[in-house]
This record gives C-alpha cells, sequence and structure tokens, in this order.
C-alpha cells in the first residue's frame, strides 16, 4: 500500500513550499559547489547569491523580431519542470505525491524540458542560441533511451515504479552495486538535461554562449537556476533510486539522504568539470551503439536476478 | 460511471477537454512552425491532464512523456528535410483545406456515432487498486500481440520515411563494392568508424 505523502502529511500548501524551498537549497548548493570547483576558492560559494541578486535587477535586454510567447514560456518552464520533477524524490523519507509511475512522471519531466531549452534556444530570433537549440535536440536524442533504460532498471529491481518502493527496495542491498551501469547512465544523462559539463555543447564558448546567449535579467537567472535545481533534484533522485535514499547507521534517515545528495552533487562536479566539453555529433553514436546495449544488458542482468529472487 | 467522479474531476475533465480542443484549433491557425508544434503539444498535454483527472496516471504521464518526445523529434526532422530548415518563415499547417475538411468531418460523424451508440457497460466494475499493473499485465499479457503488430509498424514506418526522405545510400557511405573500410559520412560518429 502506499505511505503516506508529503501532502497528506503536512498538508498541501506547506508540503509545496517545503519542495520549492529544498529545491532552490538544492539548486544554490549545486552552483555553489560548482563554482568552488572551478575557482578553486572557497570564497567562491557565495558567487551564485550574488549574481543572482544582480540578475534580479539587470534590466532585460531583447532581439529583433523574438518569438516573445515561446521565449518567454520556455524561461518558465526550466524552472518549474526542475522542480516538479522533485515532487517524485524522497525528502524526509516522503515525496510530494506518490503514484504508481512516478519514475515515468519523472521522466517526462525530463523530456518536457527537452522542449523547454529547445524554446529556449529558439525564442530570441537569433542565430547562436538557435544553433544551441539545435545541438541541445541533437544531443538528447543520444542519451533519452539509455536514460530510460536506466530509470527502469531500478524500477524493475524494485517491481514498482513508486519511488518510495525502490528505497524500500533497498533495504540489504544499495542498488548501485547491482546497477553500476544504469547509475552512471542516470547522472551522466542529468548532467546531459541541464546542458552542464562536458554535455554543456548547447551553450558552449564556440557559439557565444548558444542557448544562454540572448537570456539577460530575470529570464538568464530563471534558466540558470532551473539548470542548477534540475541537476540537484537528480542528484537527491540517484541517491534515492541507487544508493539506498535514506538508509544508514546512527544518524536519522534524513540527514543519510541529504549527505548522499551531497556527495553524488560533489562528484558530479569534480568528474564533469574535469571532462572536456563533447560535440553533439560524436555523442549520438556513442549513445546508441555503446550505451542503448550496455543498458539494456545492465535490464538483462537485473531481470534475471529478480527472476532469481535475489531482491526478494 | 459519471457519479464515481468527484465533482472537481469532472470540471478538470471539462476545463481541459475545451484546452485540447482550443489548443488544436490553434495548431492550425498560427503561423509558424515552431508555435504549430507547441500548440499541437499543448493539446497532447491538456489530454495527458484529462486523464490524470480520471486518476490514470501511468497513462496520462506517459502519454505526456511519448508526445513532448515526438514534438521535439519532429524539431529535429525539420530541419533535417523541410526546405525552411530554421522554420523561421511564416508558414500555414493547412493543406488540401477541402480534402482535409470532409476527411475532418467523415471521422467526428465516425466518432460521435461510434460514442452514442455504442452499448457502455453499465455496472460498475470494480476499480483496480494498481491501474499501472493492470496496464502492464495487459499489455505484457493478452494484448501482446497488438501492441508488437503496433510497435514494428511504427518502427517500419519511420525507418521508410527516413530512407524516403535521405539523398543517401549504402553506396554513397560505403563506395560501389560497399568495400571501402570506412564510411564516407557528412558528419563523422563518435567511433571512428
Amino acid at each position: 500500500m502506499p505511505e503516506q505523502t508529503l501532502a497528506e502529511a503536512w498538508g498541501l500548501v506547506p508540503a509545496v513550499l517545503g519542495i520549492v524551498a529544498v529545491g532552490l537549497v538544492l539548486g544554490v548548493v549545486v552552483t555553489a559547489v560548482d563554482r568552488v570547483v572551478v575557482f578553486g576558492a572557497p570564497g567562491a560559494a557565495v558567487e551564485p547569491i550574488r549574481s543572482s541578486a544582480r540578475l534580479l535587477v539587470e534590466q532585460r535586454r531583447t532581439t529583433l523580431a523574438p518569438d516573445r510567447l515561446l521565449w518567454r514560456t520556455g524561461c518558465v518552464a526550466v524552472p518549474t519542470l526542475a522542480l516538479l520533477s522533485l515532487a517524485v524524490v524522497p525528502v524526509a523519507g516522503r515525496t510530494l505525491w506518490s503514484t504508481s509511475a512516478d519514475l515515468v512522471w519523472f521522466n517526462a519531466m525530463e523530456a518536457l524540458l527537452w522542449a523547454a531549452v529547445w524554446l529556449v534556444g529558439w525564442g530570441p530570433n537569433a542565430v547562436h542560441a538557435l544553433t544551441g537549440g539545435y545541438r541541445f535536440l541533437a544531443q538528447g536524442l543520444a542519451y533519452e533511451l539509455p536514460l530510460m533504460f536506466a530509470l527502469i532498471t531500478a524500477g524493475l529491481g524494485a517491481g514498482s515504479l513508486r519511488t518510495t518502493d525502490v528505497v524500500a527496495a533497498q533495504e540489504s542491498l544499495w542498488f548501485v552495486v547491482t546497477m553500476p551501469v544504469a547509475f552512471v547512465v542516470f547522472v551522466a544523462s542529468a548532467a546531459a538535461f541541464a546542458f552542464w559539463g562536458p554535455f554543456a555543447a548547447p551553450a558552449a564558448a564556440d557559439i557565444a554562449g548558444g542557448i544562454t546567449s540572448e537570456l539577460s535579467g530575470v529570464d538568464r537567472l530563471l534558466v540558470e537556476a532551473g539548470r542548477a535545481v534540475f541537476l540537484g533534484a537528480s542528484a537527491a533522485m540517484a541517491a534515492a533510486l541507487f544508493l539506498g535514499g535514506d538508509s544508514g547507521p546512527w544518524l536519522p534517515g534524513p540527514l543519510w539522504h541529504l549527505l548522499k545528495t551531497l556527495a553524488v552533487v560533489a562528484a558530479l562536479v569534480w568528474v564533469g568539470r574535469r571532462m572536456p566539453v563533447l560535440r553533439p555529433d560524436r555523442t549520438v553514436e556513442v549513445g546508441w551503439m555503446v550505451l542503448v546495449p550496455l543498458t539494456l544488458l545492465q535490464a538483462l542482468v537485473v531481470a534475471v536476478l529478480v527472476l532469481n529472487g535475489f531482491y526478494a | 460511471m459519471l457519479s464515481d467522479l468527484s465533482g472537481w474531476a469532472i470540471t478538470a475533465v471539462a476545463v481541459l477537454g475545451v484546452l485540447s480542443v482550443a489548443a488544436g484549433v490553434a495548431v492550425f491557425v498560427v503561423d509558424s512552425m515552431a508555435r504549430a508544434t507547441f500548440a499541437l503539444l499543448a493539446s497532447f498535454l491538456a489530454v495527458a491532464g484529462v486523464l490524470l483527472a480520471l486518476d490514470l496516471v501511468y497513462l496520462a504521464v506517459v502519454t505526456a512523456l511519448m508526445m513532448t518526445i515526438e514534438m521535439a523529434i519532429m524539431a529535429v526532422f525539420m530541419i533535417m528535410f523541410m526546405m525552411n530548415p530554421a522554420g523561421l518563415m511564416p508558414m500555414t499547417m493547412v493543406h488540401n483545406a477541402k480534402g482535409s475538411a470532409a476527411v475532418g468531418a467523415g471521422v467526428f460523424v465516425l466518432l460521435a456515432v461510434g460514442i452514442w451508440t455504442i452499448d457502455w457497460p453499465t455496472t460498475n466494475p470494480v476499480r483496480p487498486d494498481d491501474s499501472t499493473r493492470q496496464l502492464g499485465e495487459a499489455i505484457m499479457g493478452s494484448h501482446m500481440l497488438v501492441m508488437l503488430v503496433i510497435g514494428i509498424g511504427l518502427f517500419t514506418t519511420i525507418l521508410a520515411g527516413t530512407v524516403l526522405a535521405t539523398s543517401r545510400g549504402r553506396y554513397d557511405r560505403l563506395g560501389p563494392g560497399l568495400d571501402a573500410e570506412h564510411p564516407d559520412d557528412p558528419v563523422p560518429g563518435g567511433l571512428r568508424r
């Protein structure tokens, strides 16, 4: 039976506000860790707060004949979808809402993010932004399928698509032990959906910032915040799906989940910032010829283990 | 049947239904490829909302997921195969207005007649605890043949569409004897084959 959701436990409005706050804090943490790794100075951790305040008061710049409706829609959708994906991530042992298809919900929010980022590139009617948007789409073709198989593998091991069930199924053994490929693919795809680190080609310097090239003021803040919140939400989801969520000795459960999330964020930033930006035209073949068979094989191994009663 | 649903759900279904039709109309009113694409996506998302209000979570979420990916891939195909690749020039989605109006009206009449003449079950069947599991069991069990046929049919259509649209074939890639060591592709893949 489904356990109590966060909305039932705290009331709908406090639960939603709580999730939004958690998302924003995660976003700030991701950006702070990122800045510290990039600049190599602990003082750089406050930089995201400072630049957010500056972007809030900055005057918006525009382009000639932009598609304003779609541009604004895309800019607002990026952080909204990042927060919506957090709705099925357990916080304090409960998810904001719990359905029999949580993992598919998470995946759907990622797919919508895909479309929203393309809109951000399309909106300003500018060549670099449009190029970035199409780079993002092309890159998405490479990792969308491996990501789906990675998510499904976790659901397969637990015998349920409900996040809390997946966490509960890992009481004896974390899923990362039997699903290392799915874990790595999931984290890498999260970075790719946030066009961050080695997957930053859609916003790379060779096309003057690509998707972000024409963003200014609040729009830029929304998109950058959305990227950071999504990375944070994905790290929390990775900790829940593969690292046992809130299981651990001595400390209370939510604290364990937080520590694991921070560890995933730190590892992601530390590794991601040490890799060169990948060319999107080089990722598709790797995605389809290497990652799809690998993730399928991973799913097959897990399926055989399930049939043998390994997870029971 | 409707008595099972709360007033909230009925309102949501009605509002989202109107929204989905309005967004569907917008597809043929707007003059840009991107707006038409996203009006269609909005229409599908409203349908997903209807399914969510009817408590069919998996179907709702998977509709949103698949339709979004479909629209994004349509944008990729747009740049691959269209004369106006960026979709930046004004365009219209209305082609063959008279023929499509006739087909549309015909399908509408067919569906409306079907809805009102089918002998819908009146006794309330027991609702399953988990509609996702029920759906999975149906797809992997009694309806597997249908799913396989549809899946292979869709896959063949995609392949056939791409093959018809692209001007390059295996002889362009591997030479007249199909014996080139490395294929001659305009964009090299990532595996250096």
